[in-house]
């Protein structure tokens, strides 16, 4: 703080959320993107061109940037680093959607999950700009432009594989069937969400669907996919309860910080 | 990994206004969004640019470097054609 030139976040102490409940709802947020950009991380050097490779990693360091900001100003009401927050949490601990931990799958379940995370998130972002809480709004102000960029990405891949090849539409067909029931999860509105709604912090999550589900349509009936039908809606990530591959994904991410804590490079 | 069925694409930036876009590399995309995509990840991740080119390989035609003598050898002799060449008068101004 005392070099106003500096503009690097790890210099600067983020203010310290004024209630729990906002503190958690950062949390929340901070882990969604902490989850899908380890996620996206995955796909390095295992990508299908390696001018995708590079911008499925740009998408991965905007979500971990964001995760940053998210984690050390909701860690900071209780005394703990983004790093603690990150590495030192049991999988119980974790507050993200389920939706952003499932497997990569194919690129297609990657693409057609990215769409369906991102539309989300601009529109929440969108909204929390007016938040009445500062630190959140100048986050989600930041965050909005990057997340444009997310929509306008997985749009375009979608709509390739979807509008393709007869084998690239019945696999993001495919891709789509899996991911879909777990978007529900994005616009269930619990306890916290209804208090952080009525303090003015955040958008309640139903009422982002029908913006979401605009957005998400056009691109679906674009690249000739259709709606998934059926009713099974998975839940329990912002309760802790987490889908089977992510006790690997912790494991993955956690290792290096827990085997040598502090470490730094 | 191959890429065979993704044509070959050249990317041009311009890196600010009042500047000329100039040629940085080129990338594999599919169609020309995709290459216009791949370029902002690729060429502009470090605030380079405000504007981005791009343009298939194939529609560039390009001088050969057989022909480089005849090309561009006979222009190393004239040095008048530079504006260096001459000397300016006293007394002129504005030049």
């Amino acid at each position: 703080m005392t070099d106003p030139v500096s503009e690097d976040p790890r210099d600067v102490l983020p203010p310290a959320p004024a209630h729990a409940d906002i503190a958690a709802y950062a949390i929340r947020l901070g882990d969604d993107a902490l989850i899908l950009s380890h996620r996206l991380s995955e796909w390095s050097a295992h990508s299908p061109q390696i001018e995708e490779d590079l911008a499925l990693a740009n998408i991965a360091l905007d979500l971990l940037g964001q995760a940053r900001t998210l984690l050390s100003y909701g860690g900071a009401f209780s005394g703990r680093s983004e790093d603690d927050l990150a590495y030192l949490r049991e999988e119980r601990q974790f507050t993200n959607l389920q939706l952003t931990e499932l497997d990569n799958g194919d690129f297609a379940v990657t693409m057609v999950r990215q769409l369906l995370f991102s539309c989300y998130q601009r529109e929440l972002y969108r909204d929390l700009e007016s938040s009445t809480d500062a630190q959140l709004a100048a986050i989600a102000a930041k965050a909005v432009k990057e997340v444009s960029y997310h929509v306008e990405h997985a749009s375009t891949w979608v709509l390739r594989l979807g509008d393709g090849t007869e084998l690239s539409h019945d696999r993001t067909q495919a891709a789509l069937e899996a991911v879909w029931p777990y978007s529900h999860e994005l616009f269930a509105d619990d306890e916290l969400a209804r208090r952080i709604a009525d303090r003015g912090v955040g958008p309640l999550p139903s009422g982002l669907r029908p913006a979401w589900l605009g957005a998400v349509q056009d691109v679906l009936t674009e690249a000739t996919l259709s709606l998934p039908a059926g009713d099974w809606k998975p839940s329990g990530g912002r309760k802790g309860l987490h889908t089977e591959g992510f006790g690997y994904l912790l494991a993955e991410m956690q290792h290096l910080h827990r085997s040598h804590p502090g470490a730094t490079w | 990994m191959s890429t065979p069925n993704s044509p070959l694409w050249e990317v041009f930036v311009r890196p600010a206004r009042g500047t000329n876009h100039v040629h940085v590399g080129s990338l594999h995309a599919a169609d020309a969004t995709l290459a216009l995509q791949n370029a902002r990840d690729l060429y502009t991740r470090r605030s380079e640019g405000l504007s981005i080119w791009v343009v298939r390989s194939t529609d560039i035609t390009a001088s050969s470097p057989e022909e480089k003598d005849a090309y561009f050898a006979p222009a190393a002799d004239k040095p008048y054609r530079h504006p260096t060449f001459y000397t300016i008068p006293d007394g002129v101004e504005h030049l």
